[in-house]
């Protein structure tokens, strides 16, 4: 623990250890949460990449799908989308706590709202699923 | 016939005579209605006198009697033995604050906080006395009720890493009241209140690890007030910036 | 303990609860030129005004008036109020109620926008305010971040009072012990206000939290002020058996029933009746505390109580209220009764017996919180101004720790404006005697008595002889046995040798403070040949106005306290007899 605070003589001032994080299940819940966004940053580069080759022509597109077609990046794609699921679904589920709704005296039931946010996710991936999958 | 018994590994520190806190284990009598704290005084009353914590309605209220147990920060009163049997149960202080003798922890720093987030009505004009009272309808008391529950027991910084790590941070308890004053219909203080939770070490140290509103025992959730300080925070910032010359609520 | 420091300021407080912070802010209030310091055993949040539930009455509403809350609160008290006091008290009671308001305190509202206002023990009219039930709780916690605004307020947390400095017969501050670190210091004062609570403690069935042990009362005691009325102690009629926790009489109020064991409503035989599905005030549940506890006592006697681990008991039946109304006037009574004896109030009813809960007597005050003793004033449950008597009303306490609180605070912060700065060179030489006193007397006590042994026989003692029907042979067998309790105290051992945090010498302390105030409620009531409000008596059953219509004074000896009396003062109604 810094100690941004003057010291007191005779006081112990416990040190946090690096394996807090392992102590309650809902510190590891949050590190995982937040270790998405490393998969994601990783994931947001890869499809700049993929871009960027779209950009350049046929032939750089298809040397690019040709390289991210290997084991090693299927499985980490595989592992991303997980991730990034999880973190959809954390983020939506704490929606409901954050935003406050009223409508006149009585407040929005916070279910109620996670359950539009849900809604609208589903609503948003099936649409375009449906343009960019099925419709080609 | 001998009456069942549970262990109790409590922690013991003695300032200037130990370096660091060590634990000792007592055998106290299982009784099913007997909270963690019953088990405390009885070794305090009857085994030994120099076992030191802080202690006082044993009804969930006042907010004296937070240690950590087994891990957990938990208000003894309310910890019953017969939830940790077969035990044994490990009682420590208030985890991420300064230990001053056994299980009593040093407040000093969340009183100085608490006085920083300005924790009381503030209005630009008061209404005398012989006009009577605010009105405030039911709907309007729903609105910051739940926050003003805080019994100041500091459950919630001995969960939130954020505080063991950076003790700077003003700290879960401190901005949901900040939060109660600022969500009361009567309160005109927002802006005086805004730049103490708008600094790094206010709502923006907090990285949403909820725990603080797990632990809550009076189900204040504190981690809520942040988040909605947040957004308000960052509405805030976004009109200043859109609108420069337009005062601020 | 070391170093010898001296503090000074012009107003000090003992005691940070309703009474002290509310003092504190009217002292702050009545002079900027002031330095005013609230010293306390406990940070002020954790003090026992925390704990209280159902609410604070005042005259807010069009079909009240000052005179039905007088009369109300004169009728309750068996006619031992002093009627002056009463009707400055409930004159004075809405404005407060108004302040805290604004101060923030989140009372619970009418539809209209209004403050609410319920039922409750012996009011003719619904009078009293409340947060959900929790008002005690909110009161407190209004009053101490409101008083974290003034800068003139000096805090001293976890700081216990030892004995008040007495210099050329006033008080000029005290003595305390600083918790964190064992040191011993001087705080000298203009004016000295105490506000340390009640003594529940000295009985082993309690509402009260660990910290009621009478310290303020005993300060005073041993300086030379009367405890007034000690004799009358209240039994809360709902406590849970075991713990003593408090189930608060706002579960009555808002209608629930007290059965025995045969799901009977039993209070219907007591004069009572007739028992109504919604409550009728003064009626039935709504009647006042003493003459509830004395039915629950006489329903035992007559076996039809139920039997627990815990002794006698009845249910409190609060099912027919249902989910939607519970959870929203009564939540913590259904939390805590979940929590402490499993028993959820919406589909069972609670175990339930009378437990000690308030103190009516204390620091004898005059009606502006001024004590006999110059500079020393008092307020809260720790003072006997008297708007009590013999039996208080419930929610009249909270109102009473903001008029009195402020009262106190006003002529206290006066007097500091008019008096001379205290002298320091006197108080020096009183306190190396003190720090030598709580050396030998506690820190280095080694003797065979267990603090908890002694504490023990004497709560066994206080509620064989002094609970709710009291005979002159059980309250002599107490006397006797305070006496020897004192005398083997002088004897106690304690194993805690450290300065920093020493709780076991603080348990030491409280301990002498609740042997002094045992003594002086076990002997005022040996002396009151009569029965009268919660001091009831099998030997003299009936109200004697002719002999007894006066407040009893207990004063400090060596030996037993010495009981003198004072008149009661009669404006507007003349003693009649009590029927609800």
């Amino acid at each position: 623990m810094s100690d941004a605070r003057s010291q007191r003589p005779g006081l112990y001032y416990p040190k946090m250890r690096n394996t807090w994080w392992l102590s309650r299940p809902g510190y590891v819940r949050f590190m995982i949460r937040e270790a998405t966004s490393v998969f994601i940053a990783i994931f947001l580069i890869e499809f700049l990449v993929l871009v960027h080759a779209v950009a350049q022509g046929p032939d750089a597109y298809a040397a690019v799908v040709g390289r991210l077609a290997s084991p090693g990046w299927i499985v980490f794609n595989v592992i991303a989308l997980v991730f990034a699921l999880y973190h959809t679904v954390t983020w939506f589920m704490l929606t409901g706590v954050v935003q406050v709704v009223r409508l006149g005296d009585q407040r929005v039931p916070p279910g109620l709202i996670v359950a539009g946010a849900f809604a609208a996710w589903v609503v948003v991936s099936l649409f375009l699923l449906y343009w960019i999958v099925v419709r080609s | 016939m001998s009456e069942e018994t549970i262990t109790l590994d409590v922690t013991r520190y003695r300032p200037g005579q130990d370096t660091e806190p060590r634990t000792e284990s007592f055998s106290v009598p299982y009784r099913k209605d007997w909270v963690v704290l019953d088990a405390l005084n009885h070794i305090k009353d009857r085994v030994d006198g120099s076992l030191t914590y802080r202690w006082s309605c044993r009804m969930g209220v006042c907010g004296s009697c937070g240690m950590m147990v087994n891990g957990v920060p938990k208000l003894t009163c309310s910890a019953f033995l017969r939830d940790y049997h077969p035990g044994p149960i490990r009682v420590e202080p208030l985890a991420n604050f300064p230990v001053i003798r056994d299980l009593v922890v040093a407040l000093d720093d969340f009183m100085e906080k608490l006085r920083r987030v300005k924790p009381w009505l503030i209005r630009e004009t008061e209404k005398p006395i012989s006009e009577g009272e605010y009105r405030q309808s039911p709907a309007q008391l729903e609105a910051f009720k739940q926050f003003s529950m805080c019994i100041n027991c500091m459950l919630c910084y001995a969960a939130c890493p954020v505080y063991g790590l950076a003790p700077a941070f003003v700290g879960p308890a401190a901005i949901a009241l900040a939060h109660r004053y600022n969500m009361d219909s009567r309160d005109e203080g927002y802006k005086f209140r805004e730049p103490v939770l708008n600094e790094s070490v206010g709502v923006w140290d907090c990285t949403f690890v909820g725990e603080c509103s797990v632990v809550c025992p009076k189900h204040v959730d504190p981690a809520a007030a942040i988040q909605r300080s947040k957004v308000s925070g960052a509405k805030d910032w976004a009109m200043s910036m859109l609108m420069p010359w337009g005062g601020k609520k | 303990m070391s170093a010898d420091l001296a503090y000074s300021h012009d107003v000090l407080i003992i005691g940070g609860g309703g009474a002290g912070l509310r003092a504190a802010i009217a002292a702050a209030e009545t002079s900027d030129r002031l330095s005013i310091a609230v010293l306390s055993k406990v940070y002020p949040m954790r003090s026992h005004t925390v704990s209280a539930e159902g609410g604070s009455a005042a005259v807010m509403r069009d079909n009240d008036s000052l005179d039905t809350h007088a009369k109300d609160t004169i009728f309750g008290s068996d006619f031992l109020a002093d009627q002056d006091v009463v009707e400055a008290f409930v004159k004075e009671a809405p404005g407060q109620m108004i302040q805290i308001e604004h101060w923030g305190c989140p009372w619970s509202r009418d539809p209209d926008g209004r403050v609410s206002v319920r039922a409750f023990g012996g009011m003719t009219v619904n009078r009293t305010l409340y947060a959900a039930d929790k008002t005690g709780f909110h009161m407190l916690h209004a009053l101490f971040q409101t008083s974290l605004k003034y800068d003139r307020i000096v805090r001293y947390d976890e700081w216990f009072a030892t004995s008040l400095l007495v210099e050329d017969g006033k008080v000029s501050g005290m003595v305390a012990l600083n918790l964190q670190d064992g040191t011993v210091h001087a705080i000298t004062a203009k004016a000295v206000i105490i506000c340390a609570g009640g003594g529940g403690r000295v009985f082993p069935f309690t509402t009260n939290a660990a910290i009621k042990t009478g310290d303020g009362m005993a300060l005073a005691y041993r300086a030379g002020a009367p405890l007034k009325d000690m004799e009358f102690v209240q039994y809360h009629p709902t406590g849970l058996p075991g713990t003593g926790i408090l189930i608060t009489e706002a579960s009555r109020g808002e209608g629930g029933h007290l059965k025995n064991k045969d799901g009977y409503r039993y209070l219907q035989d007591y004069a009572l009746g007739p028992p109504t599905d919604k409550p009728v005030n003064r009626k039935m549940e709504l009647g006042p505390r003493d003459i509830l506890s004395r039915c629950h006592m006489q329903e035992h006697q007559k076996g039809r109580t139920f039997e627990g681990p815990y002794g006698h008991y009845v249910h409190l039946d609060l099912r027919h209220l249902g989910q939607k109304l519970i959870d929203k006037n009564l939540p913590f009574v259904r939390e805590l009764a979940k929590n402490y004896v499993g028993i959820d109030p919406v589909y069972e009813p609670i175990p339930v017996r009378p437990v000690v809960h308030y103190m009516m007597g204390g620091i004898s005050t005059d009606i502006t919180g001024k004590t006999p003793l110059e500079g020393l004033y008092a307020a809260g449950e720790c003072a006997c101004v008297s708007i009590n008597g013999a039996n208080r009303l419930g929610s009249n306490s909270l109102t009473e720790l903001l008029v009195f609180g402020t009262r106190a605070g006003q002529a206290a912060a006066r007097y500091a404006l008019e008096r001379p700065a205290v002298k320091s060179n006197p108080v020096a030489g009183l306190v190396s005697d003190e720090r030598r006193r709580l050396d030998t007397q506690f820190l280095s006590a080694d003797g065979r008595e267990r603090i908890a042994d002694i504490r023990e026989e004497m709560q066994r003692a206080m509620e064989a002889g002094a609970g709710i029907y009291r005979d002159r042979a059980g309250m002599e067998a107490t006397c006797k046995t305070l006496r020897e309790l004192r005398e083997r105290f002088a004897n106690i051992g304690l194993k805690d040798r450290d300065a920093v945090f020493n709780t076991e010498v603080i348990a030491a302390m409280e301990l002498d403070a609740m042997l002094d105030v045992a003594e002086a409620v076990a002997n005022s009531a040996l002396l009151r040949e009569e029965s009268r409000g919660s001091h009831t008596r099998t030997d003299f059953p009936k109200r004697d106005d002719t002999r007894f219509l006066k407040h009893s004074l207990a004063f400090r000896t060596a030996a037993a306290p010495r009981i003198d009396y004072l008149p009661v003062t009669i404006t507007r109604w003349a003693p009649e007899e009590r029927k609800y």
